[in-house]
């Protein structure tokens, strides 16, 4: 009796530790969402520390009417439609002849990515390449630039490998050629593995910010979390200049920040409760090395 | 004498000529019967030469002194001077000591925070409760790192973020948090490494423990075992191999650490513990247009993150039996 007592007690200690855990992940979400709702003087004053003060929109009113916001949204959906179907067409275009063990020089070409994972050129080089190819300030630069992950091609290349020969055989044996055979079987039987492998690509789209950054001058191409960028830092700055800055304007920057933080993650927070399995599974393949 | 010997020579080269015309014969039906598959690669293949290949051959600029007229191939060629000058800045022992420590710190609270979790998660018997833990503890991992760090700066703000709200509401002086070089670590390494991964990173491990025989519970059970014994005599020696390899995964990139974070994240005030290598190459290289020595510091920082992983790589080998290769 004792002894499940004991296990009792520290089960409890378990919970509170994971919900003090849990609490500490959510709490800026909360608080941002909160904070997008409120009048900039409630959260400058520090009256909002759960829920909203003094509702209004009108932080959202005015992401409606900034123009610039609407063009770098457009962008970062534009870069991460396009740039995820690009990419998992050329994941696919790795993966499936890899995984074929009786692929001659299939080991060659698998050290040959492997190696890019173990050394790069760096930020330099790569920018370099970027201007002799005459893609600096081009779209194209961020979908193709970017589009294989060695990672999510060693995944989907492990889960191909687990679809049995025997049925690439009997296709074989009625005639079917290797576009046949990927197109016909492989494809749909791969659906929940290229969904996980499209939403990693996908959602790293919708996140970087980087290399955008570098790449991209003019302001009609940067995707949001380059604009992101320049709004937190120009406000950090004005802080830091002016010690409060005028306080109608910091007010208003400020819950209007976290409104746009709200408005850049809406799409993920959405999908995310649905799609979670998918990237849990994805993680697992990819995480275990054979 | 001579003659056999011809006879001999002639009969056996044109074999061998045959032999070999046959496994080319053989190489190129079997090219034939899988073209498909070829032909897939080779976009896949030509990307990896643009893209990734190309680069490499681009850093040889870190040997020459550069000039965007001339081109990569049209710069002459200065030996090392590149890396003297790197070596020989303020900021090389400067970045390599902030490097070494952020990951220093790094190696202590991040990389064990997520082993806790799978180990808590794992004792964990409701279902329900053990799923919504682990959604709420792995969404901060698809925030973007800019948001995360703009969340940061405003929660850390000097005169009106949340903390220092908090701060004085307790009565307490505010502080200047992100202008402080004594905390960025700390920051750095609670947002971005802990809050942000330590849930993404605990899947793989909660991955390892479903993988261990249950067989080994009922038998140390039947021994007495109690939950504690278990965790360590099962649980942490079935994690092993996992732990391993993402610890070799860890030091290899090592020199590595997130400047796409650290960037957000510094400013001048904090260089002095923020600045890492990479961030260096960053403002100095692509901001400064000092090309070369950027390249220079680039090329080192990938030549000694290639030695880390090979080393920890062998290291593992000869200590527990696991590698990556």
């Amino acid at each position: 009796m004792k002894q499940s007592f004991s296990d009792k007690l520290s089960s409890g200690f378990i919970a509170v530790i994971l919900i003090m855990l849990s609490a500490v992940c959510l709490y800026p979400f909360v608080y941002v969402l909160s904070a997008s709702f409120s009048s900039g003087s409630a959260v400058i004053t520090g009256e909002v520390l759960l829920f909203p003060k003094d509702i209004t929109l009108d932080s959202y009113k005015s992401i409606l009417a900034k123009d610039g916001l609407w063009q770098a949204y457009g962008n970062t959906v534009f870069y991460t439609v396009v740039g995820t179907a690009f990419s998992i067409l050329l994941t696919i275009c790795g993966a499936y002849p890899l995984s074929k063990s009786r692929l001659v020089g299939r080991t060659f070409v698998a050290f040959f990515i492997a190696f890019t994972l173990w050394f790069g050129a760096g930020l330099i080089p790569t920018y370099l390449n970027f201007k002799e190819l005459g893609l600096l300030d081009t779209r194209t630069s961020i979908i193709v630039g970017f589009a294989v992950s060695a990672f999510l091609v060693i995944l989907l290349r492990t889960f191909f490998q687990s679809i049995p020969d025997s049925l690439e055989e009997s296709a074989k044996m009625d005639g079917a050629n290797d576009l046949q055979i990927l197109r016909h079987i492989y494809l749909p039987l791969s659906k929940p593995a290229l969904v996980t492998v499209g939403l990693i690509y996908a959602v790293g789209k919708w996140n970087s910010y980087f290399w955008a950054m570098i790449l991209l001058n003019d302001e009609s191409k940067i995707p949001l979390q380059v604009l992101l960028k320049k709004m937190i830092v120009e406000m950090s700055l004005n802080e830091e200049l002016t010690g409060s800055m005028n306080a109608a304007n910091a007010m208003s920057q400020e819950t209007f920040i976290y409104a746009t933080i709200i408005v850049s993650i809406l799409p993920i927070v959405l999908v995310y409760p649905f799609l979670q399995k998918y990237f849990v599974k994805g993680t697992m393949i990819g995480g275990i090395k054979e | 004498m001579n003659s056999p010997l011809s006879e001999v020579k002639e009969t056996i080269v044109p074999a061998k000529r045959s032999h070999l015309a046959v496994k080319l014969q053989a190489a190129k039906t079997i090219i034939w019967r899988d073209k498909y598959l070829y032909l897939m690669l080779i976009p896949f293949i030509l990307w990896y030469l643009i893209f990734a290949y190309k680069p490499m051959y681009g850093l040889q600029i870190a040997f020459k002194d550069y000039s965007l007229f001339k081109g990569i191939s049209g710069s002459p060629w200065v030996g090392f001077e590149n890396f003297e000058r790197f070596f020989q800045s303020e900021y090389f022992i400067r970045n390599l000591v902030n490097t070494f420590m952020i990951n220093f710190w790094g190696l202590i609270f991040a990389f064990p925070a997520p082993i806790i979790l799978a180990l808590l998660l794992n004792e964990v018997k409701n279902m329900m409760f053990k799923k919504t833990v682990q959604t709420i503890t792995y969404l901060p991992h698809f925030i973007s790192v800019v948001i995360i760090a703009g969340i940061v700066t405003n929660f850390l703000a000097p005169t009106n973020g949340i903390v220092n709200i908090f701060i004085e509401k307790f009565g307490g002086e505010k502080i200047n948090f992100l202008a402080m070089p004594e905390f960025f670590r700390t920051i750095y390494i609670g947002s971005m490494q802990i809050w942000k991964d330590v849930g993404y990173s605990a899947i793989i491990y909660l991955a390892a423990i479903a993988g261990i025989n249950p067989a080994l519970y009922e038998a140390a059970k039947m021994d007495g075992a109690n939950r504690w014994k278990q965790v360590w005599h099962i649980t942490l020696p079935g994690m092993l191999p996992t732990i391993m390899i993402l610890l070799i995964l860890n030091l290899g990139s090592f020199l590595e650490v997130g400047y796409e974070s650290i960037i957000l994240l510094y400013q001048p005030a904090t260089y002095e513990t923020a600045d890492v290598i990479n961030t260096y190459v960053y403002r100095a290289g692509l901001q400064g247009g000092n090309y070369e020595v950027g390249a220079a510091a680039g090329l080192f920082n990938s030549v000694v993150s290639l030695i880390l992983v090979v080393v920890a790589n062998q290291l593992s080998k000869k200590m527990t039996n696991i590698g990556l290769w």
